[in-house]
């Protein structure tokens, strides 16, 4: 479903990703963990086409196509969705009027018919409903007011009004207390699917527990130094990320070869 | 003097003949035209006209029209929609009886052409007409008066509510026998005490025409009377479009001015508000859109003279192409207007980089017990908020309309009207939806 090949990217002149492979299949769960600055988020924000980052090398293909040559909106409606780390406020713009817009778009690029009200309405209680989503939420501006927790929840039922095939999740468990961890992570596990793949990005291994993942990739300095199964995580959260540091304090082209690679699994 | 005013002059002689018979404003259209003749058109020099050139004005002529010709206008889409107390409409300045909707107001109320009223003639004329704007304040103030010819008188009885909104509708047609056409309607609404109304002003003309009006609102709130006046500047967008309203309220009164400006190529709007007596709660509330090089200049004034007196002022602007806004906010505290709680905020939205806005909250407080206060910023669209819509899967002219719209909103909101906020939130969508699907 994903190629990342050899991806380079910057924002502000300032080198970020520094040559990352990653191949995720439909299907399959992946996490990203790695410290602060590794390039987490920035690979999530490459990936759904912020414009903040420049690509200096390498290429992404989704189902084959070049998804770096598509705008966000584009990437969006192909089925590529990312759960916001800081979902931005939007004041004067009506959640449900949003949500509306952005599954119509998402519909018509399917060749489904626009919903109409009521439609929509009806799916959208029904998502709510496992989110623990109130429908007075929906009626607010975007994310205004929302209380952090709020605002992850919010950003799980968008996916799941939405149903993308490749779910981003950017650090959607900082700053989680455990049951609204669990909510996100209901939501997440529900939506797995055969014909769907999410991309975790994680600081802290405890999203892990509840939503188990195939592959775990650890980031450092903008590139994957190990990659693992989900034992890999309980290694880090064991150890910390400071065991990996002679790995990637001197990171050489060598090395990073030498490093484990996945193997693609299935198509 | 810059500019030569001979062409101004055979007009004004014009105008005379025209006029409805009265010695006393006789004498102050004469008055006034050589206050206007001293003068001049004000120049940038000027400190009030400083980011306005008003030379496409004072360059031209115009001719003022005697007979307007409505053969062939279409106004039914300018019509306020649903029931009204009154609808008064007037082509190219002068009041047209067959285009107007006449239901029976009150008794002690009138809503009729001002021409009509100074011809009885009335007493709240006598009193007030050319003295809540008087010609001093501004050479356009003394244009207007000197052509004063006809316009709208609107008075309210003493303890009137009326539920339906009067409108005022102001067509140009733009030519004249050949000639670009000019307008200086006046408006006198006279509320009683403990009256209520709803004011509405449309202002509306073709697109090609840089045709010119100059027009003038004068408002008497009586005591605890109530008004709500909206002023929908909706000109053609190569018109020049000069408007005053000058307020007088007395104690307990309400007075919420509304003004949306989306047309006129050169438009400036000036405010002036007096609170002359206690308790009286004003508010005003602006919002302009404009694009390629038009230019559009609002100045307020709220004048607090009594005390425990409340504003609250918002005034919201979109800019796109290489327009122009200004925004000029004064609030004026006399010594004697201890307790006043005024508050001011005026924001921009900068469409592109060539856009501009030039603006200025001004002070002037001389009580000590008083709460002022006043914000202004200037941004453009949110990129954060475009990727965050983008990335749901709204393009980014969708993604720009809504965050305009969401700029937009909290004037909007204010407006009380149903029929107008729709109408307004329409006019803003249609001047910029082709910009936006563009960019």
């Amino acid at each position: 479903m994903l190629r990342v090949k050899n991806l380079h990217a910057a924002a502000a002149g300032h080198e970020i990703l520094r040559g990352i492979d990653l191949s995720i299949d439909a299907g399959e769960v992946h996490a990203i963990m790695g410290p602060n600055g590794s390039g987490k988020s920035t690979l999530a924000r490459v990936l759904a086409g912020h414009p903040e980052y420049q690509v200096t090398g390498g290429e992404v293909l989704y189902d084959g196509q070049d998804l770096l040559a598509m705008d966000p909106e584009t990437r969006a409606r192909l089925g590529v969705f990312m759960a916001f780390q800081y979902p931005v406020e939007i004041p004067g713009v009506n959640n449900a009027y949003f949500l509306k817009a952005a599954l119509n778009a998402v519909r018509a690029q399917r060749g489904q018919e626009e919903l109409d009200a009521v439609e929509f309405m009806t799916l959208v209680r029904e998502r709510m409903g496992v989110l623990g989503i109130d429908e007075a939420l929906l009626n607010r501006p975007v994310n205004e007011g929302f209380s952090g927790g709020e605002k992850k929840r919010n950003e799980i039922f968008q996916m799941a009004v939405l149903e993308p095939r490749l779910g981003i999740l950017d650090e959607t468990d900082s700053g989680l207390d455990i049951d609204a961890l669990k909510i996100v992570a209901t939501g997440v596990n529900a939506m797995r699917r055969g014909d769907r793949a999410f991309l975790l990005v994680t600081h802290y291994q405890r999203l892990l527990n509840y939503v188990v993942p195939d592959f775990v990739h650890v980031l450092a300095e903008g590139r994957i130094v190990r990659s693992g199964g989900k034992e890999l995580a309980l290694e880090l959260e064991e150890k910390g990320y400071g065991w990996l540091e002679p790995s990637y304090t001197e990171p050489s082209a060598q090395l990073a070869e030498a490093l484990p690679r996945r193997q693609p699994v299935g198509g | 003097m810059a500019y030569t005013l001979d062409s101004w002059l055979a007009e004004w002689k014009r105008a005379k003949q025209s006029r409805p018979r009265l010695a006393s404003l006789d004498r102050i259209s004469g008055a006034a035209f050589e206050t206007f003749q001293a003068h001049g058109f004000p120049t940038t020099r000027e400190e009030d006209w400083r980011f306005t050139s008003v030379a496409p004005i004072a360059d031209n002529s115009f001719a003022l029209v005697m007979e307007p010709r409505t053969a062939g206008l279409d106004i039914a889409r300018l019509r306020l929609p649903g029931d009204v107390a009154t609808e008064l409409v007037f082509v190219d300045g002068r009041y047209v009886a067959g285009l107007s909707r006449l239901p029976a107001l009150p008794a002690g109320s009138r809503a009729e052409s001002l021409a009509a009223a100074i011809a009885s003639p009335h007493e709240q004329i006598q009193t007030h007409l050319t003295r809540v704007a008087s010609f001093d304040r501004g050479p356009f103030l003394a244009l207007n008066t000197a052509f004063l010819v006809d316009g709208a008188f609107v008075e309210l009885a003493p303890g009137t509510i009326l539920q339906q909104p009067i409108h005022l509708l102001f067509v140009a047609t733009g030519r004249d026998n050949g000639r670009t056409t000019m307008a200086h309607p006046r408006v006198l609404a006279v509320l009683g005490a403990n009256s209520q109304a709803t004011i509405v002003e449309t202002y509306v003309g073709p697109d090609t025409i840089g045709y010119f009006t100059n027009a003038v609102t004068e408002i008497v709130l009586g005591e605890n009377a109530v008004l709500d006046h909206y002023t929908r500047q909706y000109e053609g967008t190569a018109a020049h479009h000069v408007g005053a309203i000058y307020t007088e309220a007395q104690r307990s009164a309400t007075c919420t001015l509304h003004g949306i400006n989306v047309g006129g190529g050169l438009v400036r709007n000036d405010i002036v508000t007096t609170l002359d007596g206690e308790g009286i709660d004003c508010t005003l509330n602006g919002l302009y859109l404009s694009d390629e090089r038009r230019l559009v200049d609002n100045h307020t004034t709220i004048d607090h003279a009594r005390p425990h007196c409340a504003s609250r002022e918002i005034y919201k602007g979109i800019l796109a192409d290489h327009a122009r806004g200004v925004f000029n906010g004064k609030i004026i505290v006399r010594p004697d207007a201890q307790k006043t709680d005024a508050k001011q905020t005026n924001r921009a939205l900068l469409l592109s980089e060539d856009a501009q806005i030039n603006t200025k909250p001004q002070l002037e407080i001389f009580a000590n017990d008083v709460k002022c206060t006043h914000g202004a910023a200037v941004g453009q669209l949110d990129d954060e908020a475009m990727f965050y819509l983008r990335s749901r899967g709204l393009s980014a002219g969708h993604a720009r309309q809504l965050l305009i719209h969401a700029f937009a909103a909290d004037v909007l909101n204010r407006l009380p009207l149903e029929s107008i906020r729709a109408d307004v939130e329409f006019r803003l969508q249609r001047q910029l939806t082709a910009k936006l699907r563009a960019a």
